[in-house]
């Protein structure tokens, strides 16, 4: 899968859990979820699901702590593809 | 206890025979009932395979509520927050945008719920973590089970600051939350109180019921006839699901912003009969039911005599002969002069810990209205009650004189709560 692709679904998954929509508009792999996206924290254990459920991975928690940025993700689950 | 007074300035309703007040109105002046065959009971294999469940949820929620917020609530949550914001508009009140930071520091809620979230934790929480998947039970299913989700959701998406709780009395939950929403406001704690109850809609609530054989079992084939609260084929009650909440507010507040009133909540009481005198944790304490309506009426200074209409707690159990027994003593209005006494279950079955709540909506619809609602299935009216037959409806009667209604509503545990509703008069 290219990584185009991933991101794409990774936006995706993301933006019902998006506060600044501004800031999805112009989104990077460098856009940061928590900072710049303002996602709640909390919810990012229900965006990895999503991920394990889009892509047929399975992600695990010390993983899940490196996630900052659009582009950890990707590079999170192009490894698992 | 202060002597502010308490009016209701909105309501909202997700009813199973209408959603919204204005549909909810009109099933109730035409008699519609909300009972339909569940199939979710009949795969179960339950006895009772008739609920009452509200219809076209998810088209309004997905038309009220962003995409995060429907991601996080489950069904008494829909309902609770569905009903808490056309209750809130109805009051003149804008629903605030989620990125306003103002809070309303005099505003609170107490929106309580007699089961809670068990449809997650019956379909999430426990096939999970049986299955080893902790993990996947996700980061809202904490929130849908906690006792206070239904409050707490709420506050968040009307910026609620005072006092916010979840209460829980069974069957009496919906009348005790506009009881102690009243109250605070009362004693000056606070200015304006979103109140009401919820239930969910789930198998897993309705499961016990019916092991307990208290649900009705013999109407399964005409589910509209299954809810028969003082009939003599009544044979238990019908599960319900849905919310209905109040905004209730200081008189001088409503007045100073020029609110439309809808009743004014004259006076309540809630108690407990503690499991003596024939009550137990399924039946109620006569002398304690008595006891709740008399220190209602005391407490909004009604005479018995000036009781209108009784909006009964009455099931379609073997409890209802005992409950109008107990409410002929409390007002000492026998056969012949009982008020006019109405279920708003034959119409809607028993929603539980919204019941109460759903049933002040329907209460004040028709303080408004003048008309009170035909109590349906009880053609055959309970050898017991038969003294007391001329008091029931059997069809929509127009009232323009209604100016007192008492709603009460009596839980497992035996606890008690009833409410005096009054037309507003300056």
């Amino acid at each position: 899968m290219e990584a185009s692709e991933i991101q794409e679904q990774v936006v995706k998954i993301l933006t019902p859990y998006v506060k600044d929509q501004q800031a999805l508009a112009k989104v990077s792999l460098e856009t940061n979820i928590l900072e710049d996206l303002k996602v709640n924290s909390a919810r990012l254990v229900d965006v990895v699901l999503a991920f394990e459920d889009a892509f047929d991975i399975e992600i695990a928690d010390d993983d899940v702590d490196e996630v900052n940025t659009v582009g950890d993700c990707v590079r999170l689950i192009s490894e698992k593809v | 206890m202060g002597d502010r007074r308490v009016v209701v300035t909105g309501m909202g309703i997700i009813a199973p025979n209408g959603n919204g007040k204005a549909e909810f109105d009109l099933a109730l002046r035409k008699g519609k009932s909300g009972l339909r065959t569940e199939p979710s009971m009949v795969e179960a294999g339950l006895a009772c395979q008739v609920a009452s469940v509200p219809q076209g949820v998810e088209e309004l929620a997905r038309a009220t509520f962003d995409e995060e917020l429907l991601l996080a609530m489950n069904s008494s949550h829909r309902y609770a927050a569905l009903a808490a914001v056309e209750a809130w508009q109805d009051a003149g009140l804008a629903v605030p945008d989620a990125a306003d930071d103002t809070v309303q520091w005099d505003t609170g809620a107490v929106i309580g719920t007699g089961v809670g979230g068990i449809d997650t934790m019956g379909e999430r929480v426990v096939p999970m973590v049986n299955a080893g998947k902790t993990r996947r039970i996700g980061s809202t299913g904490v929130e849908q089970v906690m006792a206070s989700g239904p409050s707490a959701r709420v506050s968040g998406i009307l910026a609620l600051g005072n006092h916010v709780t979840t209460n829980s009395t069974a069957c009496a939950t919906g009348v005790e939350a506009i009881v102690e929403g009243a109250d605070r406001i009362r004693r000056g704690l606070a200015t304006r109180m979103v109140c009401g109850g919820v239930e969910g809609a789930s198998v897993y609530i309705w499961a016990g019921f019916d092991a307990m054989r208290v649900l009705s079992r013999k109407f399964n084939e005409e589910p509209e006839k299954a809810s028969r609260p003082m009939s003599a084929s009544a044979g238990g009650f019908i599960p319900a699901a849905g919310a209905g909440i109040l905004v209730l507010e200081s008189l001088e507040s409503a007045l100073e912003r020029g609110a439309t009133i809808r009743a004014e909540i004259a006076g309540g009481a809630t108690n407990c009969g503690g499991h003596r005198m024939g009550g137990s944790m399924t039946a109620p304490n006569p002398e304690g039911v008595r006891r709740c309506i008399r220190a209602a009426l005391l407490d909004g200074d009604v005479r018995p005599e000036e009781v209108d209409l009784i909006s009964g707690h009455l099931t379609a159990t073997g409890a209802d002969p005992k409950e109008v027994a107990s409410w002929s003593a409390a007002l000492e209005r026998g056969p012949g002069s009982l008020p006019t006494i109405t279920s708003t279950k034959s119409l809607i079955g028993h929603g539980l810990g919204a019941a109460g709540a759903m049933e002040t909506v329907a209460a004040i619809l028709m303080l408004q209205g003048g008309f009170v609602h035909a109590s349906i299935n009880c053609e055959d009216v309970h050898p017991e009650i038969e003294p007391y037959a001329d008091s029931i409806p059997h069809e929509l009667q127009t009232r323009q004189d209604l100016r007192t209604i008492v709603k009460a509503g009596f839980g497992f545990g035996d606890v008690n709560a009833a409410l005096v509703v009054r037309r507003f008069e300056a």
